[in-house]
């Protein structure tokens, strides 16, 4: 769905100290949510564990959101105690409107040179007065009444959220948002959102993360190793009691190295299996990854890609894993790399992942992102999608058993312990049909034949990628920037300029007729992508031949390239 | 941990053939284990050594499971002929292979296990309540003390090898 | 450790493949097979209900010559990999083999957290204190003053104590054999596989290429001089004033094993889904 030039209203929250900028934020999305509306909510914070400043990005429209906008309509700031540090990602302008306690400090240059027109509301002096209030609940009170939403919509969450604290936390909420009502009852906002459509099926409020869990279970996965790491630990955290719910495990890990081990151990055993993890991770599991894929074990890694290299910016995003994903193995390791393009795309492409790598006996890396991964979205509820693990087992075995049999799809069924005849020993040494060790030039290259053939001759069928849209210029991107791309061509449209998005969700293997198809008669390519070095570019022209001219915008984090950027860029091109 | 002791206890004559017939097949397997490792390590003279010296093995087995008749003494050796510290007296010691062995010192190997196995074929005989296992006891004796004059004869075929027998001028290789 | 079928009367031979070992004539790894093959066989296994699951280094070779299901894994990483497999097939019995390089160099953090976790499998080390695979260099068992090319002189770094280390950990089951007393090494084996939890049994195991002078060996090691223990104190003393050689399985815990509930629960996916809808 694109957004395109419709409306929708954007609101940052500000505050630091346990002010609770994100849960006003939070439940204003649930409240927008609850009401039929969708919506987008990311966060962005300081480097404290606990007390730092913090903004809540939100933005509400009637269509599903897919990417944050170019500036915020309502900018509320609780304190503005080192807000300063928000000023890249926070823009406002002169239509946009700031609420602003006058004992919160200074409002940082991003308020005052914007042009924007403050409005003082003393918020926590009016918590003060109500017994346990807060300032943030007042702040909710306020956002909810400039946006127009009724106290029941408003509270509907909160209630939800504190049911467990007593009824005295939620009056002092309730009283909290009322105050907050009646101090926002003169103020001015022109920007309403246009009544939500009724949804015909169910709808869903979610993270990437959450998403990806789930797809990863819908796709068969019954057993994962965790070991947290920012910012990949949600997915974990939520399939520990839903695996266990399902009849799966889930089990801690000592660290990636044991973690990336135990998936194939359990997929050898015949349990699918999972890890989540991100880019520091990634690089300890690159050896077994090379395991995995020599020996044919399905298994998937999900990487939630943040800024890099090294330690890098654990908690924002960028795009630049995707050369370790493609080339990281040593040896020629053909393996499947997918990447999912929105919060809801995560359930679906985990899934298709989890089928993928089953039926091909293959690793597969899903290159999620931050961003994605912890914003939290409405969606459809996910049709329910066949795609449930395929894998080739061998029964009724007779005679030696041939593991790695050559075969017409190169797939050779995998004997699962336990069953009689089939005893094999798996191997990352270089083997025999049979799978026992050779340094042979003619096993080799039998061996590499299967493992290529069997990804290059599979039907991956459309889901490839998303191929939107006519015109001979082409915005080329993936993951995440997807839906920043659909928003820019839209707003192009509506100049009258005519653009593609082509964003594949399968990077590996390549399809480079799929590629050429998608592209036929594109004379200008705009590739956009948040990286430092230009590895989607790079990766780009190493693999598929692109027609026309090429420009590449690239940026690395922490900011998002937002959808107006593109538009710009592509306007800028005649 | 109880010890189990280090020879098998023999109080009648089954019991003796079977303890006979599992020191004959336990040197059975040895010497294949041997040959097999001579043959991936291309020694093909130890091949035919170990080999011969297996099959001359297999055939006490077989000689002991005829005298034996209808009794299973397969089935009693797997219950009570059980060798510790090393294992069965007449079974070479894998650890004293070298890919580079000679003959001579495959012979040696195969003399140690027939002295042994006389020793304990001796023991018996002595110890014995049952005069139909000291005889038998015995009769093994004499056996052995054949197989021992045979490799003894065997040993003047193969000189004592120089003290470089074992020198390899080529390195070890890392297969990994 | 699973239950077998008691009509199956299995042979050591029936444990071993036709794949024929590369491990150098002489090498002490080849008494480890037998005893291997003894144990399965004492304890009926069916062979296609055992997985035997290795690293890399010689002692890791072993899987392929066994007629079970194996693994023959990345360096160091065998524990990891059968714990993700014994948690998801309890039904299996699974048996880890590694060598002092594998197992308790690159292998000595999953060595740690698998004696902690406590999943009921048997974790074999044919310690060698060398590298054999890679020709010569040291381990964390090699005595401090054996020279060798990569540490001429010797290392002068005193070697790791890896029963002690296991007993630390939480290890449930911990014996020391000598390969070359095949019989007491596959009793002790068949024993560690059926007792519950994470059983450690180093197997001293010479290297005739690089370490001849393990020939000594087998007139160094002993019968530990008590019985196996159940109390840790007791145990950590024995284990750390022992040479190095005594033998025999030293101690038996009785933590119970880790093992979730796998297959225990069943809910429809459209619960899991409640969480998220609006």
């Amino acid at each position: 769905m694109t957004m395109g030039a419709s409306p929708s209203i954007s609101i940052a929250v500000v505050g630091s100290g346990g002010a609770g900028a994100l849960t006003t934020g939070n439940s204003l999305l649930e409240a927008a949510c609850g009401a039929g509306w969708h919506g987008l909510f990311t966060r962005t914070m300081g480097p404290q564990i606990r007390g730092g400043e913090a903004a809540g990005l939100l933005r509400l429209a009637i269509q599903p959101v897919e990417c944050l906008p170019d500036h915020f309509d309502l900018l509320i700031g609780i304190d503005w105690l080192n807000a300063h540090r928000f000023g890249a990602e926070i823009k406002i302008g002169p239509q946009s409107l700031v609420i602003s306690d006058p004992r919160g400090g200074e409002p940082p240059p991003m308020v005052t040179q914007s042009g924007a027109r403050v409005v003082e509301i003393p918020m926590k002096d009016l918590a003060k007065a109500i017994p346990d209030g807060r300032p943030n609940m007042i702040a909710l009170g306020i956002a909810s009444r400039l946006l127009g939403f009724t106290i029941e919509q408003v509270f509907a969450p909160i209630e939800k959220r504190l049911a467990d604290k007593g009824p005295a936390a939620l009056e002092a909420s309730l009283a909290g948002i009322k105050t907050g009502r009646e101090a926002a009852a003169g103020i001015d906002f022109d920007k309403q959102l246009a009544a939500p459509k009724t949804s015909s099926t169910r709808r869903w409020l979610l993270s990437g993360n959450e998403a990806a869990a789930l797809g990863a279970i819908r796709g068969g996965v019954r057993f994962a190793a965790a070991y947290p790491i920012t910012p990949a630990t949600e997915i974990l955290e939520w399939l520990a009691p839903s695996l266990a719910k399902v009849g799966g495990v889930l089990l801690q890990a000592e660290d990636e190295l044991a973690a990336i081990n135990m998936i194939i151990g359990s997929s050898y055993g015949g349990t699918p299996a999972l890890t989540a993890t991100s880019g520091p991770g990634l690089s300890l599991m690159i050896e077994a990854l090379g395991l995995a894929t020599a020996s044919e074990i399905p298994i998937v890694v999900v990487d939630v890609m943040r800024g890099g290299p090294s330690t890098g910016i654990p908690t924002k995003s960028e795009q630049a894993d995707l050369n370790i994903a493609i080339y990281g193995m040593h040896g020629d390791a053909p393996h499947l790399v997918l990447a999912p393009q929105s919060v809801g795309d995560c359930l679906f492409t985990t899934q298709w992942a989890t089928y993928l790598a089953e039926s091909l006996q293959a690793p597969a890396i899903v290159l999620s992102d931050q961003f994605i991964g912890q914003s939290r979205a409405a969606i459809e509820r996910p049709a329910d999608v066949a795609f449930i693990g395929a894998r080739s087992v061998a029964t009724n075995i007779t005679g030696t058993y041939q593991r790695h049999a050559m075969a017409a799809n190169g797939v050779s069924p995998m004997a699962i312990p336990g069953t009689r005849g089939g005893q094999y020993t798996a191997d990352g040494l270089t083997h025999t049909e049979r799978g026992t060790p050779t340094s042979g030039a003619g096993d080799h290259l039998a061996q590499l034949d299967k493992r290529r053939d069997k990804l290059d001759h599979f039907n991956f069928g459309d889901h490839w990628a998303s191929v939107e849209g006519t015109g001979d210029l082409a915005v080329l991107t993936w993951g995440s920037l997807t839906g920043a791309a659909r928003e820019a061509v839209g707003r192009a449209a509506a100049d009258g300029i005519d653009a593609r998005v082509v964003s594949p969700r399968l990077l590996l293997p390549t399809l480079p007729e799929r590629m050429a198809t998608a592209l036929k008669g594109v004379k200008r390519i705009l590739v956009v992508e948040q990286t430092h070095g230009g590895q989607f570019h790079k990766y780009l022209r190493a693999h598929y031949d692109l027609p026309g001219q090429i420009r590449v915008f690239k940026r690395p984090g922490p900011l998002p390239i937002t959808a107006g950027e593109i538009h710009r860029a592509i306007a800028e091109w005649r | 941990m109880s010890k189990p002791s280090d020879t098998p206890k023999v109080s009648n004559l089954n019991d003796l053939l079977a303890v006979a017939y599992q020191v004959e097949i336990d040197a059975v397997e040895r010497y294949n284990v041997l040959a097999d490792q001579m043959e991936t390590h291309n020694n093909p003279e130890l091949v035919k050594v170990f080999r011969d010296l297996a099959r001359a093995e297999g055939i006490h087995g077989e000689e002991i499971r005829r005298l034996a008749g209808d009794f299973d003494v397969a089935a009693r050796a797997r219950e009570i002929a059980r060798f510790g510290r090393g294992d069965s007296p007449e079974e070479a010691d894998l650890g004293s292979a070298h890919y580079l062995m000679t003959p001579w010192h495959a012979l040696q190997l195969s003399l140690a296990g027939e002295k042994r196995a006389l020793a304990y074929f001796t023991s018996i005989v002595e110890t014995a309540k049952d005069p139909k296992v000291k005889t038998l006891a015995a009769e093994l004796v004499e056996e052995e003390a054949e197989h021992v004059n045979l490799v003894h004869r065997l040993l003047l075929r193969y000189p004592k090898p120089s003290e470089n027998w074992a020198d390899d001028l080529d390195p070890p290789v890392s297969q990994e | 450790m699973s239950t077998a079928n008691v009509t199956l009367a299995c042979k050591p031979a029936d444990y071993k493949s036709d794949v024929k070992p590369i491990w150098c004539p002489g090498c002490g790894d080849y008494h480890v097979l037998m005893s291997f093959t003894r144990a399965f066989a004492q304890l009926n296994l069916p062979p296609e209900q055992v997985a035997v699951i290795s690293g890399i280094g010689c002692s890791s070779r072993i899987p392929a010559y066994t007629n079970c299901y194996g693994f023959h894994g990345v360096h160091g990483r065998s524990l990891a990999l059968a714990a993700g497999l014994k948690v998801t097939r309890p039904d299996l019995t699974v048996v880890v083999a590694s060598g002092d390089g594998d197992g308790y160099s690159i292998g000595g953090n999953h060595f740690l957290h698998a004696c902690r976790r406590n999943i009921d499998m048997t974790y074999v080390v044919m310690d060698n204190h060398i590298y054999g695979m890679t020709k010569g260099q040291p381990s964390p068992t090699t005595e401090p003053e054996f020279d060798t090319a990569l540490s001429p002189g010797g290392t002068g770094v005193r070697p790791f104590h890896p029963l002690v280390v296991a007993l630390a950990s939480g290890a449930n089951f911990i014996a020391r054999c000598f390969s070359g007393e095949v019989n007491e090494t596959a009793d002790v084996l068949a024993e560690a596989i059926r007792h519950p939890g994470f059983s450690f049994v180093e197997i001293l195991s010479p290297c005739v290429t690089f370490r001849p002078d393990e020939k000594a060996w087998k007139d160094m090691v002993h019968p530990a001089p008590v019985g196996a223990t159940s109390d840790q104190g007791k145990a950590a003393r024995r284990l750390m004033t022992d040479d190095g050689f005594n033998l025999g399985i030293l101690y038996r815990g009785s933590r119970p094993p880790f093992q979730p509930a796998v297959g225990a629960s069943n809910i429809d996916l459209s619960e899991l889904e409640k969480d998220f809808e609006l």
